[in-house]
């Protein structure tokens, strides 16, 4: 059920209304943190759940920013545009926008987009896009003109779709509308004129969108009070042809019609819309949610103060202003589901804490997301399972009877032949099944594993855990660590048993054995990293003095005996070899609960507990040598994944109290007679 | 070279006192330590980080500042209200002045170096003009009440979280008009002194940031946390070609454990001390030019001299403290065995004495004779000297009294071989004889220092045969004396680096001196010069490794039955060296635990080199040998001491 929290107000001073009033508000790469652009002259940076600013930065007086801040999340520094043409980057740390990078740009700029997970988009007044990287590389590049004239932008947005970003913009000319759609995968541009169907002379006065896997749901708030709503198909058959796309209405009368003051709307998931404006022509300005599937008013929220026509929506927070004060709305939107109805659904979540949906939401599919869901929540979405199953195709068939009889060579000619026939929409489930059935075999018959095969349907990218169970014991029990690898990187689902089955499985496993696998080795640093090459010239000029393990000690306990005085030394070596590393880290990225792993962390023998918690506490050092915290390398683990075993703490006490038991052990040897031979 | 028996001690239970102040003088290139416990260390960092000066605590002088003025002369200030200044030629104290403001929390000396200014208790400024032979007042400022310039309001709040009260641990001042401040909340501040305002806020620790230390050319600085680490920062350019620069926090090193109380900055190295006792100097790379010794990061922990003295006949140690001295008695075994093996115990080493001294002043230096019946020690102001009777397994413990007013403070303290004289270095640069008689003594000679020189000895040895008495100070060479006809006989030429220890070897009398750099020479004290075998080893060098060693060499000490056989050790190895067998080069491997295994002879006989080395007892402070095939080893694991250290701050490794 969507509902609307205690609203707060965010700035202390009060805003101007219209082009002085508030000009964007924005994500920045930290939870809990957003960019408001006011307009004119002043950026700052909110703590939202805190209320308070944590910085704020003014260009000089007689300069005008023209387009809201924006945070980079690739670098975390902030983007603003004054003067149209002018960029300016700088980060938290920078005091004076005066002083910070700047560039002049040849053409002015109508928005800056950033969203998690490629760099910020620049969109020009004239049409063009650019991405922010090139635009720097050669700030005073020549920018075309894709608008024809009298056409202005009057609305924007993107999305990430299938990992590349997709950005649709609104024109208008002569009172029509147009919409583009700029994808960067295939670098095309489509422009659809947009079809006003029977309400040809109500005013659209309002934009916003969602996305579908292939469509764009663009939704207009029109000046009849009603909403429309368009598909636009991201990837259009021929692209050079102008097409119509016709609208339909989805909700009647949201707001009065003909509403003088500014009427907003955002979409908020799938099912639902907030609408800001008056309901009835006489009645105050309200911020309504509706829901779109049963044409129904939710939850609405009088804003006596009136408004300004402006509503942004991230995370769980609606802004907006209230009078003269920029307000925050809390929305909540628990979809209800059989746990909830047998109390079993999670719903206390801390303040302040980063907004995880509540829900899996079944009707998602993988590399879907709302605009303001970053990309790593969206890779945890369950991939969709269809009910009906389609009439496999009959290669399918030809691939299942060689697998129940033939060499391990022609299954994998058969197989390469079916991966090669198109994709079905059920390709995922006939994977699984092809994957059982290998399984099956080899448990009937031990000697039959058909490595090469398993690792191919892996490399689908379809599997996961429960497509396939007893493809990872297997793999286990046949201490394939390459395939454990592989699993541990692409199936979303793996039980905590498993995963802690393959720790105790990468901690165990020899050296020697290591050396013969291939590993990806992605997820590790290059060794010679310059600092460690220093640290390593140290420790080589360094004689006798506190270089106290000069030949290799082999047991861990030992290692574990000198840690307190030698923690600084311990920074240089990597306790594990590079192999191992790789494999812990797979470790590492995999999702797991703690709750759910730790009965099972409990069975790796102590030694092997220990070396872990080395690696970790390595990992943490190498992190903390970083001012970013962030570990050399393509695909690191990140602090959180190092840290997130709050629980080994615990077990680090224990095993410093044992230690101490260890050193008192020792105090009792206070004198020996020894033997000693100098040769 | 053979099988010793080692009695391997470990119940020294001797524990540094933590680092208060640490103060570096461009000048000489010399640090000043100073410990809680009052004593204040030299450090020539010229010398491989020698620690060649010393001057003991005092109970009531807790040093809280210390600063070098006027080139080189070095003052202190501490809780008990006195600003002190050091002779470090007498290696005394010159004089001490009460600044009539209470404790001493603060001392800094004027750009140019003439007056010294110190803060005190009642939140007065005191400024003394520093004149040739002391210092006078001048003046004092009073804590400003109303007409203060600039208040710097430093925010309290620290991870949202008000703390009851926000303390500044350091400032610096910078040419530029920048203030630094580093304040318990874990900040470093930025401050413009013109406007008194925020410039720019680091918050760096969980904890407080104690001490700050800018360098010289003001383009870098260093401070030190309570969580032990040391962060680096310097001025940058903001761009690679622009002229903007910035202050930028570079490195974080994490080489301590408890509080980093006092950093310094050297033209080269970041220098930090605390409260787990380590003296850590930490080379910038960047400015250190040769990849050689000094660009090694160094972790000094034990004093470069002597706690321990042995009584070789009656097999018992005597440690030193610094308020105590312990007297342990070795224990037995009558099993053998082969190398690594420990042996049963027939007899458990005895703790036979507990000596407390009189009074605040710590020992400077102690000693028991060969024989085991003198103990001598000596405190600033006065000469302790104690006779033992033993009498089966009791112990009885008779002070001689009346002691002359001359022996009242000594460097070093030295008896003969055969336990009938007592040689005593005395500051000031004398050197007396006594005779020792059952329960008395006798004054039998002083020896004065060279005229015009007051230095004081600090190391000294005597002969088997009791003629040859050598004596070293800490710059000049070494003296070595005639007792028999009480006057100088010769003095070995001066050497660029200070002397770590001194011994005559028995029947040659070649006198064998240890240096900081690890040079090693042999003297025939008969002959007047160097022997063949010194000549021999300078013309080819020492082997690289041997010189790369940090810690000096603390004592030397003879074969009594194989006169071609040196022991001498530091604190990470000790070495016998045969000086029948042929020298190591450099491609030869200097260190070979390993024994030769199925080698042909003809090998061995050519990897087999005079020094024979052995790490397996560290840190080692003290080893000697008891006889001919005994030795006894005295360690102190650095574990040992950080037990006995306050526990550090808990720092969470996992999780958030």
């Amino acid at each position: 059920m969507a509902a609307l929290e205690e609203e707060f107000t965010l700035s202390t001073v009060p805003l101007g209304a219209g082009p002085n009033g508030l000009l964007g508000v924005e994500q920045s790469d930290k939870t809990d943190q957003f960019l408001v652009t006011h307009g004119g002259r002043t950026v700052i940076l909110y703590k939202v759940s805190d209320q308070k600013p944590l910085g704020s930065w003014s260009v000089k007086q007689g300069q005008i920013i023209t387009c809201p801040a924006v945070c980079n999340f690739q670098t975390g520094e902030f983007i603003v545009v004054h003067d149209n043409k002018v960029l300016r980057i700088w980060n938290t740390e920078d005091v004076n926008l005066d002083k910070v990078f700047k560039a002049t740009l040849s053409a002015e700029i109508y928005r800056i987009h950033s969203i998690q997970g490629t760099e910020p988009l620049v969109l020009f007044k004239e049409g063009a896009v650019r991405g922010l990287e090139a635009l720097l590389a050669e700030p005073q590049q020549k920018i075309e003109t894709v608008l024809s004239d009298d056409e202005v932008i009057k609305w924007t947005k993107v999305f990430m779709v299938f990992r590349h970003p997709v950005l649709i913009f609104i024109t208008e000319k002569h009172g029509n509308h147009f919409a583009y759609i700029q994808t960067f995968s295939s670098r095309t541009l489509s422009k659809y004129t947009l079809f006003h169907g029977q309400e040809e002379k109500s005013v659209i006065q309002n934009f916003t969108a969602s996305v579908d896997r292939k469509f764009i749901s663009l939704m207009s708030l029109s000046s009849d009070g009603c909403v429309y709503e368009t598909s636009i198909p991201i990837h259009p058959r021929d692209p050079d042809e102008n097409q119509r796309v016709v609208r339909s209405l989805l909700l009647k009368t949201v707001v009065a019609g003909n509403a003088r003051s500014g009427v907003a709307l955002t979409v908020l998931d799938q099912d639902h819309v907030a609408v800001l404006g008056p309901p009835l022509p006489a009645s105050k300005e309200c911020l309504s949610i509706w829901n779109t599937k049963f044409q129904t008013l939710q939850t609405s929220r009088e804003l006596p103060q009136g408004t300004s026509g402006q509503l942004w929506y991230f995370g769980e927070n609606l802004f907006m202003l209230h009078g003269k004060f920029l307000t925050v709305i809390p929305y909540k939107c628990e979809v209800s589901s059989l746990a909830g109805a047998l109390g079993k659904l999670k719903h206390s979540q801390d303040p302040g804490t980063h907004t995880v949906p509540h829900f899996v939401n079944w009707e998602t599919s993988r590399g879907y997301g709302f605009g303001s869901q970053n990309s790593e929540q969206s890779k945890r979405i369950l991939r969709r399972r269809k009910i009906e199953v389609n009439v496999p195709p009959p290669a399918f068939e030809q691939l299942l009877s060689t697998i129940k009889k033939d060499s391990e060579k022609d299954i994998e000619v058969e197989l390469c032949k079916f991966l090669a026939v198109k994709r079905t929409p059920d390709f995922h489930t006939i994977v699984g099944d092809i994957v059982l059935e290998l399984l099956g075999r080899h448990t009937t018959e031990p000697s039959f594993y058909p490595r090469n095969s398993l690792m191919q349907l892996i490399q689908t990218h379809v599997l996961s855990y429960s497509l396939c169970p007893g493809l990872m014991e297997a793999a286990l029990e046949k201490t394939d660590v390459q395939m454990l690898q592989l699993c541990l990187q692409q199936f979303p689902d793996i039980p905590e048993s498993i995963t802690c089955a393959c720790l105790k499985l990468f901690l165990s496993i020899s050296d020697d054995s290591l050396q013969e696998t291939e590993i990806n080795m992605e997820s590790v640093s290059d060794c010679s990293d310059p600092v460690q090459e220093k640290m390593d010239e140290q420790t080589e000029i360094l004689q006798n003095g506190f270089n106290a393990d000069e030949q290799n000690c082999d047991s861990c306990d030992r290692k574990l005996n000198q840690k307190p005085q030698d923690a600084a030394e311990e920074t240089t070596s990597c306790p594990v070899v590079p192999k191992r590393a790789a494999l812990l880290n797979a470790i590492l990225h995999s999702a797991y609960s703690e709750m759910f792993l730790l009965p099972h962390l409990k069975d790796i023998p102590a030694q092997h507990v220990t070396l872990f918690l080395q690696y970790l506490y390595f990992l943490y050092l190498k992190c903390s040598e970083n001012a970013t915290m962030t570990l050399p390398g393509l695909h690191p683990p990140t602090l959180n994944q190092i840290c997130i075993c709050s629980e080994l703490n615990k077990i680090e006490v224990s095993f410093r109290e044992l230690q101490k038991l260890n050193q008192e052990k020792n105090n009792r040897e206070l004198y020996s007679i020894e033997v000693l031979e100098l040769f | 070279m053979g099988e010793f028996k080692v009695h391997r001690v470990r119940f020294f239970n001797y524990v540094p006192s933590g680092i208060r102040c640490v103060a570096y003088n461009n000048q000489s290139n010399r640090l000043a330590v100073s410990r809680t416990d009052g004593t204040v260390e030299i450090y020539n960092l010229s010398a491989n980080y020698f620690q060649e000066k010393f001057f003991p605590g005092h109970e009531s002088r807790a040093t809280e500042a210390l600063c070098w003025a006027k080139g080189q002369r070095l003052f202190s200030g501490g809780l008990n209200g006195e600003i002190i200044e050091y002779d470090l030629q007498a290696l005394n104290i010159k004089y001490a002045m009460d600044a009539f403001g209470g404790p001493i929390w603060s001392m800094a000396v004027s750009p140019c170096g003439s007056q010294l200014l110190v803060g005190c208790e009642d939140g007065s400024v005191k400024l003394f003009q520093i004149t040739p032979d002391k210092i006078q007042f001048e003046r004092n400022f009073d804590r400003q009440k109303r007409s203060a310039v600039h208040k710097m309001l430093v925010d309290r709040q620290y991870m949202g979280v008000s703390k009851r009260k926000c303390i500044i641990w350091g400032v610096a001042f910078l040419s530029d008009g920048t203030v630094i401040s580093v304040d318990s909340a874990g900040k470093v501040q930025f401050w413009d002194s013109a406007t008194g305002t925020l410039v720019k806020n680091h918050l760096i620790a969980n904890a407080d940031v104690q001490s700050i230390a800018v360098s010289d050319q003001e383009d870098s600085f260093v401070v030190g946390t309570a969580e032990g680490t040391v962060f680096h920062f310097q001025l940058v350019s903001v761009t690679s070609n622009s002229s903007e620069k910035q202050w930028v926090r570079t490195k974080p090193f994490q080489h301590h454990t408890h509080d980093v109380r006092a950093v310094a900055h050297s033209p080269t190295a970041l220098i930090s001390g605390g409260t787990d006792t380590h003296l850590v100097i930490r080379p910038l790379m960047e400015k250190v030019e040769v990849k050689n010794y000094d660009a090694a990061l160094r972790k000094i922990t034990f004093p470069h001299r002597r706690l321990i003295s042995c009584s070789k006949k009656r097999h018992l140690l005597l440690f030193q403290f610094a308020h105590h001295l312990e007297l342990w008695r070795l224990g037995s075994t009558v099993a053998t065995g082969k190398n690594g093996d420990t042996l049963p115990l027939s007899k458990d080493a005895d703790h036979l004495l507990h000596l407390k001294t009189k009074g605040p002043e710590n020992i400077i230096c102690s000693c028991i004779s060969p024989c085991g019946s003198w103990i001598a020690y000596s405190t600033t102001s006065r000469f302790f000297l104690y006779r033992l009777n033993y009498e089966h397994d009791n112990i009885s413990l008779q002070r001689v009294s009346k002691m002359p007013a001359f022996l009242r403070s000594a460097l070093q303290i030295l008896f003969s071989e055969d336990s009938t004289k007592l040689f005593v270095a005395s500051n000031q640069g004398s050197l007396h004889i006594i005779r020792l008689l059952e329960g008395s003594f006798k004054h039998l000679h002083t020896f004065q220092p060279q005229s015009g020189t007051v230095e004081s000895m600090c190391l000294l040895a005597i002969s088997p045969d009791g003629n040859w008495l050598a004596a070293s100070g800490t710059s000049a060479g070494v003296h070595v004396y005639n007792i028999k006809h009480l006057k100088l006989h010769c003095t070995v030429p001066a050497y660029n680096f200070p002397v770590t220890a001194l011994a005559i070897a028995p029947n040659t009398n070649n006198l064998v001196i240890a240096h900081s750099d690890q040079q090693v020479f042999e003297y025939s004290i008969p002959d007047k010069q160097y022997t063949e075998w010194s000549r021999t080893i300078q013309k080819q060098g020492f082997h690289y490794l041997w010189l790369q060693r940090d810690t000096p060499i603390t004592h030397i000490s003879f074969h009594p039955k194989r006169p071609m056989h040196i022991l001498l050790h530091d604190a990470y190895m000790f070495c016998i060296i045969d000086k029948s067998l042929p020298l190591p080069n450099d491609k030869t491997l200097l260190y070979n635990p390993l024994p030769p295994t199925n080698e042909s002879d003809v090998i061995r006989r050519r990897t087999a080199h005079a020094f024979k080395i052995s790490k397996i007892y560290k840190p080692l402070l003290f080893m000697d040998l008891l006889d001919e095939r005994t030795l006894v080893a005295v360690e102190r694991p650095l574990d040992d001491i950080i037990a006995q250290l306050p526990p550090p701050i808990k720092k969470k490794k996992f999780g958030t």
